[in-house]
């Protein structure tokens, strides 16, 4: 009951926001950040209460919602999801204290949009049927499309259909590989589309789904369409074009939580259902063995280079973006605890860390109105707080230890070191390179001396500062005490382990 | 059971008299009204459509246990099948003539014979649905295309409409010859004109060896043509972008809905119960060649419609792109495949018919069908632009509106059968309809209005039509009953 609660009070709030009247904004900004914190407060109690001793999802319900189709109603939480549902729904009430000054059009459409988007984002990690999967997936894709292509910068058309198609491209063959798996479940009429009763089924002696020619098959088609949302090279081109158009909240959301959904419905579908498909892909003989760790390397090394080479703030971000979710698929690949332990601790640390960062570029761009990196210096001296939140979530991205970063790439490089070691070697480049950048642009945007176009840059405010903190709070305790997240799935882990282990 | 003969039938064929008694008395009625701005012969006929509607509930219940009743010596039947189709006809029916109600661009002198030709071709369709017989099926046939051509022209000042006429009374002059030639080829090889017994007569010339499976293939693909035609599907769609464009948009609404789920409606009989049989479908398959029409038809239907600048005509090339989707559900005819199609039409009937209800608003409004005319629509009407934008988004299949619920069934249909190249093609065109529609959505949400602009009012009377498409859209997916309808719909049509 929490749990669907948490995901339809956003959906709720929708409905109450569509329903104050259009020049209420104080209010419609007031009743929204209402409506994203008590997701907030529930998740919290979710974190705490969550039963860190046991592999099983907790909080299930599951209730018939097409029943001509098998299809149910079917939510529940395990470490992983519980992990980025605290994430979802702490970075909402942040991203609508982001939103309150800097949205001047369309308020009242901007925030049922965005709560819309929360329903679709919360409901997706909750979701334990593939059909209701699939639902909240693509829920987001709709306020997502107008949240860029309204709000966005000036190519924001552009950028927001390029978003859409891609995404729609990928979930199209989720959608194959969906009713493939539905289709082979079962005689007609015992057919099914529960996720547990999939993963069983597959682990099954003799059963359709527990084939190897099968499992690839739909496992490429599941696969791209997850790889479109991390994004993973070759897929990733509408990323840096979605982040630098979108408004400074949306990017937070598109880096902090929709690439997550990505790698997360590669845990919870192609690792957990489709073993001998990721087997086949990762295991380091044949032609494909070392696929998915190729891609990982290049998203690592190619993303890490092209930031290298931007002189838009928010484009670095991004494509530094790229080469941080490259961690997440090089731990992934390597199927060991390490590995994937490290590879969701990234996840989590990735979402907040990004979230960070856009929020940065959001208050400078506020102020400079451009995001030209060359275009800035000295500014150390002149708003000495911002800078200094901006070393931190830097030196976080970058992966100093002591801080969140640092564990999550360790641990995947970790577990990858013990697979994959050529590659693993070769993506250390693309920390050695996360550094360059990121250093580089401390160093031509608050060192060296003042531009006097800025003379009068005023300080980061308040109401900036209420975003960042709880954000640096985490990079910081994440950093010393990772076990804090590391607890809450480290049972889901060996879980997942033993199911990749049992082919 | 023994088909009724003529008299014991007329019992059970109320819904098609009252038609026939309301089409005449529209007439007699528009002689006496004075006022010829006046609505009576609309509401006239609305009342016709909903006693109909009344009709048909009431055969459907005298059916009792039975699951249908051949009716005229076995020219039609009645069944949950044909009943399906009726009420879906007769909601199309009543969409249309409220359309027309607040139609600006319909010709006041002409409204009694344009209502009276409504009522007129929802009777053809009405045996289309039910249709058993070879004859019946031409017949039936002939006065749904008649009545169109007719209807597409009725904007009399309008050369695009009269251009739009005569080149659907040409295509479908050649569709229907076509036809009936190869009607006369099945009545020559079988003996009889009823579908059941070709079935029965195919099979034992077959056995026998009496029959070149060539020639009945032959036969079956000159009977498409004239199907295919109803259905706009490759290469006899031709017709249709000319005559949506052309005609007015009420017409053109009713075209792309009705006449389209009566050309299925037939299709799904014909070949169901004439030629779906095992027997038959090992020596003549024409499976391929309906996968293959499918396919093209998607893709000819999307890829022309991502160039148009008038909505009218993007929405005709849709409706040619939808026409190829739900031939997918009838590649292989498995009751699944017709399940689908049948679900997907209730679901069409309500996205399409909104979106064109959107494009009578606008055309009111501004004078103008094209996507220009729809630009910062959003800021005028917030309300009319979030329904159209609904109707768009559930045509390309996106969740949570019911279009994707629809082409979920049609595309498991299809795999479940093995045609896994055919469910590419169609997701891949779903893909390309998403481009041409968010253009229409762009321009609405995107853009401003080029000039400043009055915010649009429209009345109470149009926000509660539009609710009426906008529900359904958003609802029929997460309700199971419509999915059992379509099933029991399916399930007694007699496979031979």
């Amino acid at each position: 009951m929490l749990l669907s609660l948490m995901i339809f009070i956003p959906l709720l709030g929708m409905i109450a926001v569509l329903l104050l009247p259009r020049e209420s904004d104080e209010l419609i900004k007031r009743v929204t950040l209402l409506f994203t914190l008590i997701p907030l407060a529930l998740a919290v109690a979710l974190f705490i209460s969550y039963d860190r001793s046991t592999a099983g999802t907790q909080y299930i319900v599951n209730v018939p919602w097409i029943s001509a189709f098998n299809i149910q109603y079917h939510v529940g939480i395990d470490g992983l999801s519980v992990t980025l549902l605290l994430l979802t729904a702490l970075l909402g009430p942040i991203c609508v204290i982001a939103s309150w000054r800097n949205i001047e059009k369309g308020i009242k459409a901007y925030m049922a949009l965005f709560l819309l988007l929360e329903t679709g984002m919360l409901g997706f990690f909750a979701a334990l049927d593939l059909f209701l999967f699939y639902v909240f997936f693509e829920l987001t894709l709709l306020p997502m499309y107008f949240l860029i292509g309204v709000w966005g910068g000036p190519r924001r058309e552009y950028a927001a259909i390029k978003f859409f198609l891609y995404t729609l491209f990928g979930s199209v063959l989720m959608l194959v590989a969906m009713i493939a798996v539905y289709l082979n479940s079962g005689a007609p009429g015992a057919r099914t589309f529960d996720i547990p009763t999939l993963i069983t089924l597959a682990a099954a002696e003799g059963h359709a789904l527990n084939n190897l020619n099968f499992q690839i098959w739909v496992f490429l088609g599941f696969f791209i369409g997850f790889a479109v949302k991390v994004p993973i090279f070759p897929f990733h081109t509408w990323l840096p074009d979605a982040h630098v158009e979108a408004p400074t909240a949306i990017s937070v959301i598109l880096a902090g939580i929709l690439l997550k959904m990505g790698t997360y419905g590669l845990v919870r579908v192609n690792m957990a259902m489709f073993p001998q498909g990721m087997d086949f892909f990762c295991n380091g003989t044949g032609t494909w063995g070392n696929s998915l760790a190729i891609l990982g390397f290049i998203n690592i090394v190619y993303g890490s280079f092209c930031a290298l080479a931007q002189t838009d703030f928010k484009k670095l971000v991004a494509y530094s973006s790229i080469g941080h979710m490259g961690f997440v698929i090089l731990g992934l690949a390597a199927r060991n605890t390490e590995g994937i332990t490290g590879a969701i601790l990234q996840m989590f640390n990735h979402g907040v860390i990004s979230g960070m960062l856009f929020l940065l570029v959001g208050v400078l761009y506020d102020r400079a109105h451009h995001r030209e990196i060359n275009g800035f210096g000295g500014l150390g001296a002149k708003m000495p707080v911002y800078t200094g939140i901006t070393t931190l979530a830097f030196m976080a991205s970058l992966g100093l230890p002591g801080l969140s970063g640092f564990v999550g790439e360790a641990l995947s490089l970790l577990g990858a070191y013990d697979k994959f070691k050529m590659l693993t070697i070769l993506s250390t480049i693309g920390i050695v390179v996360g550094a360059a950048y990121f250093l580089w642009t401390l160093q031509r945007v608050f060192l060296g001396t003042l531009n006097p176009k800025y003379e009068a840059l005023p300080e980061i405010n308040g109401r900036e500062i209420l975003t960042l903190a709880p954000l640096g709070i985490l990079t910081i305790v994440l950093g010393i005490w990772p076990n804090f997240a590391i607890d809450m799935f480290r049972e889901s882990v060996t879980n997942l382990i033993s199911v990749l282990e049992a082919i | 059971m023994q088909p009724l003969s003529n008299i014991e039938s007329l019992l059970y064929f109320s819904p098609e008299l009252l038609l026939v008694i309301f089409a005449i008395a529209v007439v007699l009625v528009d002689l006496g009204v004075k006022n010829r701005e006046s609505a009576t012969v609309a509401y006239l006929s609305l009342v016709g459509v909903g006693c109909v509607f009344v009709a048909v509930l009431l055969t459907h219940g005298q059916l009792g246990d039975k699951d249908s009743i051949s009716l005229f010596l076995g020219m039609i039947r009645l069944d949950a099948f044909s009943t399906f189709f009726k009420i879906l006809l007769l909601l199309a029916t009543a969409a249309t003539i409220l359309f027309s109600l607040r139609s600006e661009e319909l010709d006041a002198r002409l409204k009694g014979e344009y209502y009276a030709l409504l009522l007129a071709i929802t009777l053809g369709m009405f045996l289309m649905a039910s249709s058993t017989n070879l004859l019946m099926i031409f017949i039936s046939l002939e006065t749904v295309s008649l009545t169109s051509y007719i209807l597409a022209g009725f904007l009399t000042h309008n050369p695009r409409s009269s251009e739009a006429a005569f080149k659907y009374i040409t295509y479908g002059a050649v569709a229907s010859g076509t036809m009936l030639f190869g009607l006369s080829l099945l009545f020559g090889m079988t003996g009889t004109g009823d579908l059941g017994q070709i079935s029965t007569r195919l099979t034992e010339l077959f056995a026998s060896g009496e029959v070149y499976s060539l020639a009945v293939l032959i036969a079956i693909i000159f009977v498409l043509a004239g199907v295919g035609y109803k259905i706009a599907s490759v290469p006899f769609h031709m017709w249709s972008p000319d005559v949506y464009e052309g005609a007015p948009i009420p017409i053109t609404a009713f075209l792309s809905v009705a006449s389209k789920s009566a050309g299925f409606a037939l299709f799904i009989r014909f070949f169901y119960s004439g030629f779906g049989s095992a027997e038959v479908m090992q020596s003549v398959d024409w499976t391929l060649m309906l996968a293959i029409v499918s396919a093209l038809t998607m893709t000819v239907g999307n890829l022309a419609a991502l160039p148009q600048q008038n909505v009218k005509r993007l929405l005709a090339y849709s409706s040619i792109a939808h026409g190829g989707y739900l031939l997918m559900g009838g590649v292989l005819l498995t009751s699944e495949g017709i399940g689908a199609i049948l679900f997907y039409l209730v679901v069409y009937l309500f996205m399409n018919l909104g979106a064109f209800y959107v494009v009578v608003l606008i055309a009111n409004e501004e004078g103008s069908e094209m996507i220009e005319g729809y630009r910062g629509l959003a800021s005028r009407a917030p309300l009319v632009a979030g329904a159209m934008a609904i109707f768009l988004f559930s045509l390309t299949g996106i969740p949570p509106f019911a279009g994707f619920f629809g082409k979920w069934l049609l595309f498991a249909a299809v795999l479940e059968q093995g045609y896994y190249w055919l469910a590419f093609v169609g997701l891949l065109n779903s893909v390309v309809s998403l481009y041409y529609y968010a253009r229409i959505v762009k321009a609405m949400y995107l853009e401003d209005a080029d000039e400043e602009t009055t915010p649009a009012s429209f009345s109470t009377g149009t926000f509660a039509l539009l609710s009426v498409f906008v529900i359904p859209t958003i609802l029929i997916g997460f309700i199971n009953i419509f999915y059992t309808f379509s099933n029991i719909s399916v399930s007694v049509i007699p496979m031979q």
